[in-house]
């Protein structure tokens, strides 16, 4: 791997910042390792595959998050054009594209979250910052520091009322819903992005508190954590 | 548990999500330099402890991470209503001890706590005073 492609110099993007790629790939010497890595070495995490489950909670690691902040009209024009999708304007808005895979999330009035792909979030930075030029705003590649783990399943719904404050019923929490609230006493982004899924961001550092938490909650109905090979 | 209105993620959370930040309201003197000791003290450490009505700041800690501001009764607790950062309240000491004359339940906006709506929504329109 060349270091020109994993680390980019401001004028190379547009003269805002310089920005490196927090996931290289293996030939850089560099073993990722997951929010969850600990949680495997102990054996709570385990691969994907098996039987599905009344509940099924998988990890969705080495995704690329990125936090958006500045004014809504100037990113939207951006995100419009480099992701296809338009930036959710009304609080608590969550958009995908039209594959599912790439997703904007209203956080709070100037602060946006978007999750793409592993990969994809170093190259969309550049063209970002690219395409909004001097405008104020700023992008950190959080990715680093949170992971996604997605439920699903009949019981995923009840499980979710034993841990978090939020009301995620139907009426509470639609398809298109992302609300950062209380889960067992720490901080999660929950997301709705389908009618079988919900979403769980949560950060690294309570991620293994969130796996036992999840494990716990979720024994009566025999739940699992998976996650992907790193 | 209070349920909160958060302005800018325009519901109602759980208490738990926030956390309050003391008053609100306090003005930076625009010259620190030329403010005498005593009100910069006054500025630093001073803070208003009424009985009633209180503006007080809060932030949603675990939502959207914004400061708002809350008009409550410290006597009785009662969440009045909540308002962006850089508006002013809409309830005041002087108004609510108008409102309390005319036998207003609680003020427009809405039912900021438990037990606070009224059974008629006729009483939670605005009152002229």
């Amino acid at each position: 791997m060349s270091e020109a492609r994993s680390e980019a110099r401001p004028e190379d993007n547009g003269g805002n910042a310089a920005t490196f790629d927090a996931h290289p790939g293996a030939d850089a010497g560099v073993t990722p390792e997951s929010p969850l890595q600990w949680s495997r070495v102990q054996g709570r995490v385990t691969e994907e595959g098996g039987a599905a489950e009344q509940i099924r909670v998988v990890e969705r690691p080495f995704l690329g998050h990125l936090v958006l902040r500045g004014g809504a009209i100037t990113l939207d024009e951006a995100v419009r054009a480099e992701l296809g999708v338009s930036l959710p304007g009304k609080p608590l808005g969550l958009v995908l594209d039209a594959e599912g895979s790439r997703s904007v999330q209203w956080v709070s009035p100037d602060e946006w979250l978007v999750i793409v792909p592993a990969g994809e979030e170093f190259e969309l930075e550049n063209r970002l910052r690219a395409r909004l030029g001097d405008a104020h705003f700023a992008i950190v590649n959080v990715g680093g520091g949170q992971t996604l783990l997605e439920l699903s399943g009949e019981k995923a719904r009840e499980l979710l009322m034993k841990s978090v404050t939020y009301d995620v019923h139907e009426q509470g929490l639609p398809v298109g819903k992302a609300v950062g609230t209380v889960f067992a006493k720490t901080s999660v982004v929950l997301r709705r992005p389908s009618e079988a899924r919900f979403e769980l961001v949560v950060r690294r550092s309570f991620a293994d508190y969130c796996v036992r938490w999840l494990l716990d909650a979720g024994r009566e109905y025999g739940l699992r954590v998976e996650s992907a090979s790193p | 548990m209070f349920h909160i209105f958060c302005p800018y993620c325009q519901e109602y959370r759980e208490e738990e999500e926030f956390h309050p930040s003391g008053q609100a309201h306090i003005e930076r003197p625009a010259e620190p330099a030329s403010v005498s000791d005593e009100a910069w003290g006054d500025y630093l450490f001073l803070r208003d402890n009424p009985r009633g009505i209180h503006h007080e700041m809060w932030v949603h800690r675990l939502g959207c991470r914004k400061f708002f501001n809350i008009t409550r009764d410290t006597a009785s607790y009662e969440i009045l209503e909540t308002y962006r950062m850089g508006e002013q309240p809409s309830i005041t000491a002087a108004s609510a001890e108008v409102r309390r004359e005319q036998g207003v339940q609680t003020a427009d906006g809405g039912w900021q706590t438990v037990g606070a709506r009224p059974e008629n929504s006729r009483l939670n329109e605005e009152t002229p005073s």
